[in-house]
Order: structure tokens, then C-alpha cells, then sequence
């Protein structure tokens, strides 16, 4: 039970729940579809990339579960005003926290830190690509990619 | 032979579950710390001791290449190998062994007819009906079929309760109609489409039929003659038996007619550097050396089914299904899809406001494994509109305090999600 109650944190509820950002810009200039063939669970990420690599937006729209959702909606939170490629440095750490490839105790920024609720993810394997999802999909924007897999 | 089913052939004994459970060592086992409850058998079913020995016992004791050596064991295996041949065909009472055909599974049987059948005699705008009810493996062997071929695919539609819609089934009947590829039982909501009408109608307008007997045959009896179908096609795995084999049964006149899909050893008569000659059936549709231990053991896994007796087995299975539609039925916000009562097994389910995914992690930490997702049958999913579902499936060693164990685990969802 203790493994379940740290992957499903009040945190991740809340935010799996009431997802944020979870809208279409209508002045999106990137997007791309994200695809969990094994659960059927799809979203699409739309970013406003301004000059300069800036992520002016970043919303997202789909179904998933509460994992792939949390994480959707709290990476359009952290991202917003960022670089792009801090973006993708960011999603490198979070990446290695989830795949327990770095220890939950090196988080050592503000962002890593608000992710650090999904790193339940990680006494779960099955489940990590719920958790990334979201962010593969970012990526694939970000590269002018129209969709991405998990597979 | 276990005490148990000397019991049974005798018809002395109830359906005995706990003895049952008895055979399956791995329902022994502890997952996260509690006893398994394996609630996923339509995706593959557990094994019980008798197959699991009979395939170390090949190895042990009886194993060569079939069809090849004039040694002694490469005779026995022979024997044991197309004796399981006989036994499929008994079980499915089929009119000659001769029309069964080895494969790796149903996927590969289904690969087979749409290569050697489908790709090979139909016509550019010839018709194949498939519904939407059908898994994956049903669905696309045909569309790489029709590729080739040009023949068009239709679906007939399914109804709000899952069941098919006989009235659109009988408009999608037309004469460029050729084949009629559909399920024994729905593998994602359980529904068992009304054959005894579906086959009569296709073949009343020219086509031929293959019924996708993978869920089926391990719930009711399968008699292909009394059902007329012309292709009837399984795999081991579901029925209790090993991995890695299936098989195709198909009217004679036709498998004589279809040409080979794969070459290689064993279904040559001879070859030349240009030009070779083929076996007759079955033997011309099985290119290369089998799985001979799980082909040989799949006959074990019959014998223990039939042991049991299909019909005690389905009425056994009805029981778990009907408490744990009535159990799912008594909390709130749970919707079944599926709802049509022609169903075997199977129930399929959401729960509002938790995504199956997130129920599915869960229950396993309660020791409780079911299947969330799309059961590869997206085209069912696209008809109600979901992403995808929660699957309990029973098996004949299940038993009503598992359905219970489910209930619970899922109440202990909601309130992780409360």
C-alpha cells in the first residue's frame, strides 16, 4: 500500500483530476500527438514557441490515466517561460528520476523538485511511460515531429 | 490422471473447484504478498500439472524431429505428434484429421487463410465481412489480404449492448460477399455473436465462413459440422495448454484447393533447384520443423478439459460471471459494456472518474490481476468511445471468494482515489 499511496499523492489526484492547461492555443505554432499503443491512452501537446527558443505556451488536450495526466499538466506548468532547451534538459533529469537512473535525493532545483511526486512511477515499470508520456510528446514538437509512440 | 478427474469421467463428483485449483501450481503462488487471484485467463490461461509434465516428459523421454528419421524416437514423436492431430479433431468434431493444420496460433491460422484463401481466389472488389467486434488478429491479416487482392473490407456494425447488428449484417450481405470472418466470442466484452444464424445467412449468399474459435472453445463445446462453418481456427495457449501452437480447421475441398504460403522441409513431396512439388494437407501448410513438445502436449491440455467436461465447465464459469455482474451491478458509478445477455465469462467494465490503467495497478498490489486497456480490439473501443476498459475474465479454476477479491480491490481503489 505504501508504494501505492506514493504514486497516487494527493499531488497527482488533484492535478489528474482538474488538469491545468488543458486547452487548444489557438495560437499554437507546434504540436504533435502522443500515443500509448498498449493502453490506447492519446494526447496532442500544442506549444507557442517564441523568438529565441522561448516557450511563450504549452497546453495539452487527450485521455489518459491519472499518471499520464498529472504529468501532462504539471509539465505545462513547469514549462511555460522556459527555454526550449531547458525544457529538454529538464525532461533529461526527470527522465533519469523516474527510471531510477538518479536518486530522488539530487533534486536539486524547483522544478525537479515539484516532479519529484511522480517519481512513484519508478516501483512501477509498467507505468513509467505513463508518466513521460507527455513529455516524449513535447519533444516531438519541439523537433517538428507530428507524433510520437511509446513503442 | 489426478483423483480428480478419474472422478469426474466416472461422474461421481461435483465440479470440484478447490481439487481443480489443486492441478494449476502457480495458483499457489503470492503476488505483492497476497495470494493470486488470476483473473486474466482470456488473455492466456494457466497451465495445470498434467500439460506442464507432458512437456518435460517429451523432452525427457520422447523427443526427435517429427515426420523425418526412421529411428525409434523420431517415430514416437511422430505418433505423439499427430496424435494430438486426432485429438483436435475429435474435440472440434471435425470429419477428417486431415483438415487440421498445425500452426503457431490463431494469428498464424488466420495469416494462413488470408494468404493462401483470400489473397489467392478472391477478385478487386470482392467483399470480406469482418465485425467490430473482432480482436486485432481478425482484422488485419485480412486488410494485408485485401491489399494484395483487392478485395474491400466491411464491418458489421455492433449494437449499444455489444451485440451484433443482425438487421446491418443482413444489408453488408451482398453477392461480391466472399468471406464472413467473425468471432466465436467477443475476446474484449465477452458477447457471443448468434453463429447458428450468421453462418447459415453467409453461406445462403455465396461466402464462405471463419469463425475465431480462440475464446469460444474454452467455454462451450465446438462441434464444426453442427455449426457449418468452413474455417474454424484456436490457440493452445487459452485452452490450458503451452504456448507457441495453434490450429487451423478448414473444409477439405478447400484446403486441397489453397496453395502453400510458407516453404520449407516437411511440406514438400519433392524439389528441385527450380521447381518443387507439395504433400498433400495439412502437411503442405506446415513448412518447417514445429513445436513438437507443446503440439503433444496440447493434446493433455484436452484430455483435461474434456475430463472436466466443457459443459461443467461453462456452467461453473456462468456462476462466477453472474456474481460478478451482480457484485460489479451493487456499486456505484460502474458501467459494463457489453450488456447483451448472450455473454460467456467475460465482463468488461469502467469506473467513473479512475481510468483502467490506474485500476489495474492497483488491484494488482492486492495480488488481483485483470487486463486494462484495449484487449487489441481498438475497433470496439472506437464504438463506445473509450480509450480502453477493465477486463476480469474467468477461467474453470476461478472461484466465487476471487470474484469477491476483486470487489474489494476495487473498492480499495476508490478510496485511494476518493
Amino acid at each position: 500500500m505504501d508504494d501505492l499511496r506514493d504514486l497516487y499523492q494527493e499531488v497527482i489526484l488533484d492535478h489528474g483530476k482538474n488538469p491545468r492547461n488543458f486547452r487548444h492555443p489557438e495560437d499554437a505554432n507546434r504540436h504533435a500527438e502522443g500515443d500509448n499503443p498498449l493502453c490506447g491512452d492519446r494526447l496532442t501537446v500544442y506549444l507557442k514557441m517564441g523568438h529565441n527558443g522561448l516557450v511563450e505556451d504549452v497546453a495539452f488536450e487527450g485521455r489518459g490515466c491519472a499518471i499520464s495526466m498529472a504529468s501532462a499538466s504539471m509539465m505545462t506548468e513547469i514549462v511555460a517561460g522556459k527555454t526550449e532547451q531547458e525544457a529538454r534538459a529538464l525532461f533529461r533529469r526527470f527522465h533519469d528520476f523516474v527510471t531510477g537512473r538518479e536518486e530522488i535525493g539530487e533534486a536539486d532545483n524547483d522544478d525537479l523538485e515539484k516532479l519529484i511526486v511522480l517519481a512513484g512511477v519508478k516501483q512501477f515499470p509498467m507505468r513509467v511511460k505513463c508518466a513521460t508520456l507527455a513529455w516524449h510528446t513535447m519533444t516531438a514538437a519541439m523537433d517538428g515531429q507530428d507524433a510520437v509512440t511509446t513503442e | 490422471m489426478s483423483a480428480v478427474l478419474a472422478e469426474l469421467r466416472t461422474g461421481n463428483a461435483p465440479f470440484d473447484v478447490e481439487r481443480v485449483r489443486a492441478d494449476f501450481p502457480i495458483l499457489s503462488r503470492q503476488v505483492h504478498g497476497r495470494p493470486l487471484v488470476y483473473l486474466d485467463s482470456a488473455a492466456s490461461a494457466q497451465k495445470p500439472r498434467q500439460v506442464i509434465e507432458a512437456e518435460s516428459r517429451v523432452y525427457e523421454s520422447e523427443y526427435a524431429n517429427v515426420h523425418r528419421g526412421v529411428h525409434y524416437l523420431s517415430q514416437v514423436a511422430t505418433e505423439k505428434f499427430e496424435a494430438t492431430r486426432t485429438r483436435i479433431a475429435a474435440f472440434i468434431n471435425a470429419p477428417d484429421e486431415n483438415e487440421v493444420v498445425f500452426t503457431r496460433g490463431a494469428s498464424e491460422a488466420i495469416n494462413l487463410v488470408a494468404f493462401s484463401y483470400v489473397a489467392h481466389f478472391l477478385k478487386e472488389g470482392d467483399e470480406i465481412l469482418i465485425s467490430e467486434l473482432e480482436h486485432h488478429s481478425n482484422i488485419v491479416p485480412w486488410q494485408l489480404a485485401a491489399q494484395r487482392c483487392g478485395a474491400v473490407i466491411r464491418a458489421i456494425p455492433i449494437c449499444d449492448d455489444g451485440q451484433i447488428d443482425m438487421a446491418a449484417y443482413a444489408e453488408l450481405l451482398g453477392p461480391r460477399t466472399r468471406l464472413v470472418a467473425i468471432t466465436g466470442q467477443s475476446n474484449a466484452l465477452g458477447i457471443v455473436p448468434p453463429l447458428e444464424r450468421i453462418i447459415p445467412m453467409a453461406h445462403d449468399a455465396g461466402a464462405r465462413v471463419l469463425v475465431d474459435g480462440c475464446q469460444a472453445i474454452t467455454h462451450r463445446p465446438v462441434d464444426v459440422q453442427a455449426m457449418g462453418c468452413d474455417f474454424f481456427v484456436f490457440s493452445g495457449h487459452k485452452i490450458y495448454g503451452p504456448t507457441g501452437v495453434g490450429a487451423l480447421w478448414g473444409r477439405a475441398e478447400l484446403l486441397e484447393a489453397m496453395p502453400p504460403w510458407q516453404g520449407g522441409g516437411e511440406m514438400i513431396a519433392r524439389v528441385g533447384i527450380e521447381k518443387s512439388t507439395y504433400k498433400g494437407i495439412p502437411h503442405r501448410f506446415e513448412a518447417g520443423t514445429p513445436a513438437i513438445a507443446q503440439v503433444i502436449a496440447l493434446k493433455d491440455a484436452l484430455d483435461y478439459v474434456d475430463a472436466l467436461g466443457l459443459d461443467a465447465i461453462a456452467d461453473h464459469e456462468a456462476m462466477l460471471l453472474d456474481h460478478a455482474l451482480r457484485r460489479l451491478s451493487e456499486m456505484d458509478g460502474v458501467t459494463i459494456v457489453g450488456t447483451n445477455p448472450a455473454k460467456a465469462s467475460i465482463v468488461s467494465f469502467l469506473l467513473d472518474g479512475i481510468h483502467p490503467h490506474d485500476i489495474g495497478t492497483i488491484v494488482d498490489r492486492e495480488g488481483v490481476a485483470v487486463r486494462v486497456g484495449h484487449h487489441c480490439a481498438q475497433p470496439v473501443m472506437a464504438r463506445y468511445d473509450i480509450a480502453a476498459t477493465v477486463r476480469a475474465s474467468f477461467g474453470l479454476y476461478n472461484t466465487l471468494a476471487e470474484v469477491d477479491a476483486l470487489i474489494a480491490s476495487l473498492e480499495k481503489t476508490r478510496e485511494i482515489f476518493a
